[in-house]
């Protein structure tokens, strides 16, 4: 490591702010471009899924009477 | 080649190879970009111009570089969306504009922080840099247009056009450093020649090249995914895919 202590990492010779925002910055648009796409997906997935499982419980149940299911 | 062309091509081979694609890359892309921040952050030696500024390199350049590789790609995706009128290049050209317009942004505003303490100001109307705002405005062009039209064909085309016609940016981009007298440093990598750039500063950049393309693969492929899902979520073939 090139730094001796944590508080100079921090401070970066009076760099620090720019640094350290600079890479803050990039970490949230990094996280928007993994994280809302990632999210949606798992979404529609779900209601896929859902979907599906009630086309076959609508199936099933028009053949005979299950009270049971819901 | 061809074969492989006609494969991306087919929603449901490409929706296959996403999924193997996304749990490969999510892991390598994570471990990359957290050792190469670690790298260019912690452990490369400071510049003995700019000293401890510069750091913000490791971001700014592979942001920039692969915004513009991305244009390149989109471009090409919407020469495929209007010649052969394939479907997915369609769906490519709509996850890659947002993808793209994000870099672009991340490399203007850490340009632009590392500006202030370098040049003494936070934005200057250079070539390259007012040449990478268009870049940025392109990619928010085919975004809108992208959502404009009702019809997806007519809205396809606009964007495959609109994104061709912006080319010619590309390459003015690249040279813009050589072109015009620049505050803009130029390129210290080169692919002919000594780089201009100490190793110890060059392979965490490397790296961090490497792990923002495999960002740019990974984010496009799960918008193109997540695209898949919603137009075919009435089909059997998606359905049998996820029971």
């Amino acid at each position: 490591m090139y730094f001796q202590t944590w508080s100079a990492v921090w401070q970066m010779d009076g760099h620090g702010p720019y640094v350290w925002g600079a890479y803050s910055l990039t970490l949230v648009v990094i996280i928007v471009l993994i994280a809302a796409p990632l999210f949606r997906s798992r979404d529609l997935t779900r209601a896929i899924r859902n979907d599906e499982g009630r086309r076959a419980l609508a199936a099933d149940a028009s053949g005979e009477n299950h009270a049971s299911k819901t | 080649m061809w074969s492989i062309v006609h494969k991306m091509g087919s929603p449901p081979w490409f929706y296959r190879f996403a999924n193997v694609a996304i749990a490969w890359l999510l892991p390598i892309v994570f471990v990359a970009l957290v050792v190469g921040s670690i790298w260019g952050l912690l452990i490369a030696p400071p510049d003995y111009r700019q000293g401890n500024s510069y750091r913000i390199i490791f971001i700014h350049v592979p942001a920039a570089v692969v915004a513009l590789a991305g244009y390149y790609v989109m471009a090409t995706a919407g020469l495929m969306s209007l010649v052969w009128k394939i479907k997915m290049a369609d769906t490519a050209m709509r996850a890659l504009a947002p993808v793209g317009a994000a870099l672009t942004f991340v490399a203007l505003v850490t340009g632009s922080i590392w500006g202030k303490p370098t040049w003494g100001a936070w934005w200057v109307w250079d070539a390259r840099i007012t040449s990478m705002l268009i870049l940025f405005f392109l990619y928010l062009g085919v975004m809108a247009l992208s959502e404009a039209f009702d019809n997806k064909v007519a809205a396809a085309k606009a964007c495959a056009v609109l994104s061709l016609v912006g080319t010619v940016n590309i390459p003015i981009i690249y040279k813009s450093v050589d072109w015009w007298y620049s505050l803009h440093q130029p390129a210290s990598i080169k692919f002919t020649g000594e780089s201009a750039i100490d190793a110890s500063m060059l392979y965490p950049l490397l790296l961090m090249i490497v792990a923002f393309y495999g960002l740019f693969a990974l984010s496009v492929l799960l918008r193109m995914r997540a695209e898949l899902l919603i137009t075919y979520r009435q089909s059997a073939w998606l359905r049998s895919e996820l029971s």
